[in-house]
Order: structure tokens, then sequence, then C-alpha cells
């Protein structure tokens, strides 16, 4: 065990370092020129120098490649162009928002589901169970942004239920006000995808023998559903859950767009706008380190799922 | 699936009892997935949308509809045909009544007032006929919503298809030469799609976003739909890439494979020439699958201005200004761009489904 984490420790270095050379890269040769975006439109050709010179790009590539390298190893990346606001401050100060939204949704998605995917899987191939899949096809090609923008106008505008946007610095308050419709629309566009996904979880697993063995010797359907198949249905489901794990740190971008709440994603996305490359390296760097640790931890996790599975 | 090319299928000859009888034809691949797809209703339904869809998206590009969708043809907000025109705002103005005196002698601009007022009648000006509703409404200043949306759709569609080409290319010959080769190669496209994958998608979406807007590469696609496709394939081939390298790992052994190399078919032609027609169903629904979730990407990059060009319609610019619109209680736009994107991605989906039924029956 101990052997299989180091050992996939030692191979995420590669995976990292090709990360911090795309990065790099990326912004470097694909990327507008810092000392000219930083200067803005009425800078001098001195001020551009001067400016140049600060940041070191006047030096060797490879020197600026370490200087990023060393950036990232001291997890220090400076401040944001735009705001002067260090993006570390950065993240500290805007991932709570991110977390009070995106956990709730997170906890509600699976949940809702798992549940509807099985009340599902267990109606298999009756008129409820073909109506529930042509729905869901049907809802899945509608935008996202379409739910979201109705949404927000019905509840929130029209009917006045929650306010149409808005944060706290609070965390009880924004749970309680600001956050629910958010949440409530991303789950409900979210439950159609995924209770067709975890449907043919359930499905997978109700055509093997030992689902037939347990009926045979009499056990009521229920109990097969929660008891057989849900344990063996989890290492899909788990699977499915850490995939989406990362994305839970940028937020449903969207949602904070759309809500205002003053989180990662929305911080990404006004970063693009303003072109601060600062911020959006460190996020996209922090992101890939923490995408390669859950999946480290969900490769692990199914060892206690399932002890069949052997770490090697 | 025979690696047999086609056109040795007619002169086979079999010789029996030593008189040479012409075998019958066996019907190719494509044959059978398209006379099992005819037997799909639900397939073939989605067919014909999709097709129509592709008819009215050529139009669009040729010029012969929506080609004036910019074109102010209606009242501001003109709402749609069948909810009838707004009513007339009542306003009434009070009639104050100033004397006119004449100062025409004090005036000193009083001697061009006729030069002017001849001048100005020398301009032809063509009154515009602002119509009180459109089919479907009309926006903000006055658009024909209906132009606008086939307009997107020409757009939206067209990014989809093109970023799936593109994303598909990447990943299949990425794929192929992963899987064919293996070793070295193989494991340096595999840390390549390793570093790919640890990014979350819409983050490098952003990233590429961000470059794009403001690096070299801005001025040299300014003003086209260029970049959308180009961050929409560059980010969307890892999991064709994944796919098409597992069948060629499978394939490259094979003894057509063999056979091939043994009658001196280089590595190109082997990978290319005989695996691919091979693998080729795997390619066509990832092609299909593709252009459904970059088309959705697409609405919501341009939703963000991330996408298109502010001069282009796409359903994401609409949905934006749907938005705003809302709240005004005009409605129309949002329900003309959803309901058009609605109809096309789910029968592009039911479409993609039976084709995979259709070319693979061992999934069923």
């Amino acid at each position: 065990m101990l052997s299989f984490i180091l050992r996939r420790v030692l191979q995420m270095i590669p995976t990292l370092a090709g990360v911090i050379l795309l990065v790099f890269f990326l912004f470097k040769y694909f990327g507008g020129d810092p000392a000219e975006i930083l200067g803005g439109l009425q800078a001098s050709a001195a001020q551009i120098e001067s400016i140049r010179k600060q940041l070191g790009l006047d030096k060797p590539v490879a020197e600026q490649l370490w200087i990023f390298v060393r950036q990232v190893a001291t997890l220090d990346w400076g401040q944001s162009w735009a705001t002067k606001e260090s993006v570390n401050h950065i993240f500290s100060t805007r991932l709570p928002a991110t977390l009070t939204i995106m956990i709730p949704i997170m906890i509600l998605e699976v949940v809702l589901a798992v549940v509807c995917g099985m009340a599902v899987a267990y109606v298999r191939g009756s008129l409820t169970d073909r109506t529930v899949m042509v729905v869901s096809t049907v809802a899945l090609s509608i935008s996202f942004l379409v739910y979201v923008i109705i949404g927000q106008y019905v509840f929130a505008f029209r009917l006045g239920w929650f306010p149409v946007q808005g944060w706290t610095s609070s965390t009880l308050t924004n749970l309680a006000v600001y956050a629910p419709l958010p949440v409530m629309l991303a789950v409900l566009v979210s439950l159609a995808p995924n209770t067709r996904l975890y449907r043919s979880f359930f499905l997978d697993e109700i055509g093997h023998d030992y689902v037939r063995t347990a009926r045979a010797k009499g056990v009521p359907e229920r109990a097969i559903l929660f008891k057989h198949v849900l344990r063996n249905a989890m290492i899909p489901i788990l699977t499915n859950v850490a995939t989406q794990l990362p994305g839970v740190f940028i937020g449903s971008f969207l949602i904070e767009v759309f809500f205002s709440v003053p989180g990662l994603g929305r911080e990404v996305f006004l970063a693009v706008g303003r072109s601060d490359y600062p911020v959006i390296q460190a996020v996209t760097v922090y992101l890939a380190v923490l995408t390669m640790g859950i999946n480290l931890i969900t490769d692990v996790m199914y060892k206690f799922v399932d002890p069949r599975v052997v770490l090697k | 699936m025979s690696a047999m090319p086609d056109s040795l299928a007619p002169n086979a000859v079999a010789r029996v009892n030593g008189v040479a009888v012409a075998m019958p034809r066996s019907p190719g691949v494509w044959a059978q997935a398209w006379t099992r797809l005819k037997s799909d209703r639900v397939g073939m339904v989605s067919l014909v949308i999709v097709a129509l869809f592709f008819v009215l998206v050529l139009l669009a590009q040729l010029g012969l509809v929506a080609r004036d969708w910019q074109r102010e043809v209606g009242e501001p907000f003109a709402p749609p045909t069948i909810v009838g025109a707004d009513a007339k705002e009542q306003t009434i103005e009070k009639q104050v009544q100033v004397p006119n005196v004449d100062i025409s002698d004090i005036d000193p601009l009083a001697s061009y007032y006729g030069e002017w007022a001849r001048r100005a009648a020398e301009i032809k000006t063509e009154v515009q006929v602002r119509k009180e509703t459109l089919p479907v409404g009309g926006d903000r200043i006055g658009r024909d919503v209906l132009a606008k949306t086939i307009k997107g759709a020409q757009i939206s569609i067209l990014v989809g298809i093109t970023a799936a080409l593109v994303a598909t290319l990447i990943g299949t010959v990425l794929g192929a030469f992963g899987g064919y080769f293996g070793g070295k190669v193989g494991d340096f496209l595999e840390w390549l799609y390793n570093v790919f994958t640890s990014v979350p998608y819409i983050l490098l979406i952003f990233a590429l976003a961000a470059v794009f807007k403001s690096g070299p590469l801005a001025k040299v696609f300014e003003g086209g739909i260029a970049p959308v496709v180009i961050i929409l394939g560059a980010v969307g081939w890892t999991g064709i890439y994944r796919l098409v390298r597992a069948e060629y790992i499978k394939h490259r052994n094979r003894e057509y494979v063999r056979a091939a190399e043994a009658i001196g078919a280089g590595h190109l032609s082997r990978m290319f020439g005989h695996i691919l027609p091979n693998v080729s169903h795997v390619v066509l629904v990832q092609l299909s699958l593709h252009v459904v979730s970059f088309i959705k990407t697409e609405v919501i990059l341009s939703f963000l201005g991330l996408g298109v060009p502010i001069d282009m319609v796409s359903w994401g610019t609409m949905l934006a200004e749907a938005q705003t619109e809302l709240v005004l209680g005009k409605w129309w736009q949002l329900v003309a761009a959803t309901a058009f994107m609605a109809t096309f991605v789910t029968a592009f989906a039911l479409l993609t489904d039976a084709l995979r039924d259709a070319m693979d029956p061992k999934l069923r």
C-alpha cells in the first residue's frame, strides 16, 4: 500500500513537469507581451523596457523557465497584474465562497442521482423508465444557460422566493439566503444526465450472475438492489464523482458568474477578461496537482469499497 | 469486417468444377450499417432533421437565407405575429401656443435657409417602414429574430462541426501513432495525454482563451470563428486519442496487418490504409459525439464573450441578449434560440446513438 502510494507520487512528477512546461510555453510564446499588458495603452517605450527588466523578460528563456519553476516550488506567484492583490490571497479569500456553493451541490447531486438512478433501474423497461430516458435526453439538449436564466427569472425576479444575486461575509447567511437558488438550479440541471449515467451503472450490475443467484435463492428485489447491486455499483459511481471533484474547486463558474458569487471560478473568468496571467497560471498548476492527488485518493478508496481490488 | 478493399470484391472468382463462377458480392461494412440504420425509425427521423439543419446551414453560408439578419426591419422588440402588435402608447402632448415672431430681419442665418432646404431635398433618404410584428419577433434594435436564429444556427453548427473535425483529426493521428508504435512514441504521447487531462477541461479552455485574447495569434485570426474552433479542438482531442489508441493496440498484430506487412506495405500505409478503415466506426461515432458537446461549449463560451466575435451571432450571443430581455418581458429571442438548439442537439444525439448501434451491432 505504502509502496503503491510512493510510486504513484513519483509518477506524478513527469506529469506535473509537463503541466508547468505547457503553462510556461503557452503564455510565453502564444500569450501577449506581459510588459505591454502591464504598461497599458499609455506606456512609453522606456516604461515598457523597465517593466521588462523587472519581470526578467530580458533574460534568456531557460532562465525565465527557472524563475517560473521556482515560483511554482515556493508557491509564490507574486501579485495579480490587474488588482495587485497577491495571488495566494486571492485563493484563500475566494475558495470559501466556491466551497459554500459547491459542497452542497456535490452532496445533493450524488445522493439524488443514486436514488433516482436506482429507482429507474428498478422499474427498467417500463413506461416510466422509457419516459424518464426520453425526458432526460431532451432536457440534456437544452443549454445549461437556459435553465439558469429562466430559473433566476422565475424564482428570484418574478416570485421573489430568493434574492436574484448577492453574497455576504457570513457563511451562515450565505448558506441560508444566497446559496439555495444556485445550488437548487445546479442540482436540477445535473439530475437528468446523472440519473441516466447511474441507471446504466446499476443496469450493468443487475445483468451479473450473482444477481441471478440471489434472486434464485429468494432474496427480495429491494434487498438485491440495496445490498448487492449498490455496493458493486459504488466503483463506477466513485470514479465518476472523482472525475468531477477537481471541477468543484473551480466551481461551476457559470453559477458564480450568474449569481455574483465571489468564488474561484468567477475570479478565473475575470482574470481571462483582464489578461491577468499570474492568476490563470497559478490556478492551472494548482488544479493539476489537485486532480492528480484526487485520482490517487480515489484509487486508494477503491480498495476500501471493493476488497477484490489489488493495488499494484 | 473484411480487410479486403471493396474494389476487389466484384472481380473475385471462384472455381467450381473447373468452371468459373462469379461469387455473389457480399455487402460492405458501410452498406450493412446503412441497412441497419434504415430500419431504426428514431434514427431515420433524426437523420432527416439533422439533414434539414445542414441544408439551412448551407443556404445561410451561401447567403441565400438570413443574409440581411443585421437589417433593422421591425420596431425595437417587435412582438411575434401570434402575440400581435404592442398597444400604441397614448402620448398626450400639451399644445403650447407660442406666437410665431418673425425674426428674419435680425437672423444672421436667414439667407442660408433656402439653400439648405434645397440641398437637403437633393439627398435621397429611404424611409424604412418598420414592421410592428415579425414572425418570431424582433430584438432590441428591431432585427428579425428568425433570421438571427438561422444565422446563429449556421455559426454554432459550423463551429461545432469544424472543432469536432479538428479534435478528431488530432486524436486519431496521435492515437494511431501511440497505439501502432507503442514504445517511446507511445510513452511520450501517454505523457502528453496525462498532462492535458490533469488540468480540468474548462480551465484549459480559459487559459487558451486568455492567450488568444491578447497574444500574437489574436491579430492573425481577428474577427473569425477560427480561435474558438482551435481552442475546442486543442482541448477536446484527449478522449478520441484514448479510444483510437486502444483500437490500434488491438489491431496492430492482427493477421490482415501482418499480411499487409508481408506484401510490403509501409508503416503509414498499414496505419492509415489498412487499420484506419477498420476502426473508422469508432472515429465516426466519436466525431458526432463531439459535435454535440462542442456546440454546447461554444454556446457557453459565446455567452461569456469568449467565443465568436461580437459582430457575429451565435446561439450563445442570443442567449446573452435574452438574459436581459427576459426581465423586460421579451421572451421570444430566448425561446427561438432554445427551440432551435434543443431540436438540433436532440436530433443529433439520437442520430449518434442510432449510428453507434448501426455501426457496431456487437454493442447491442
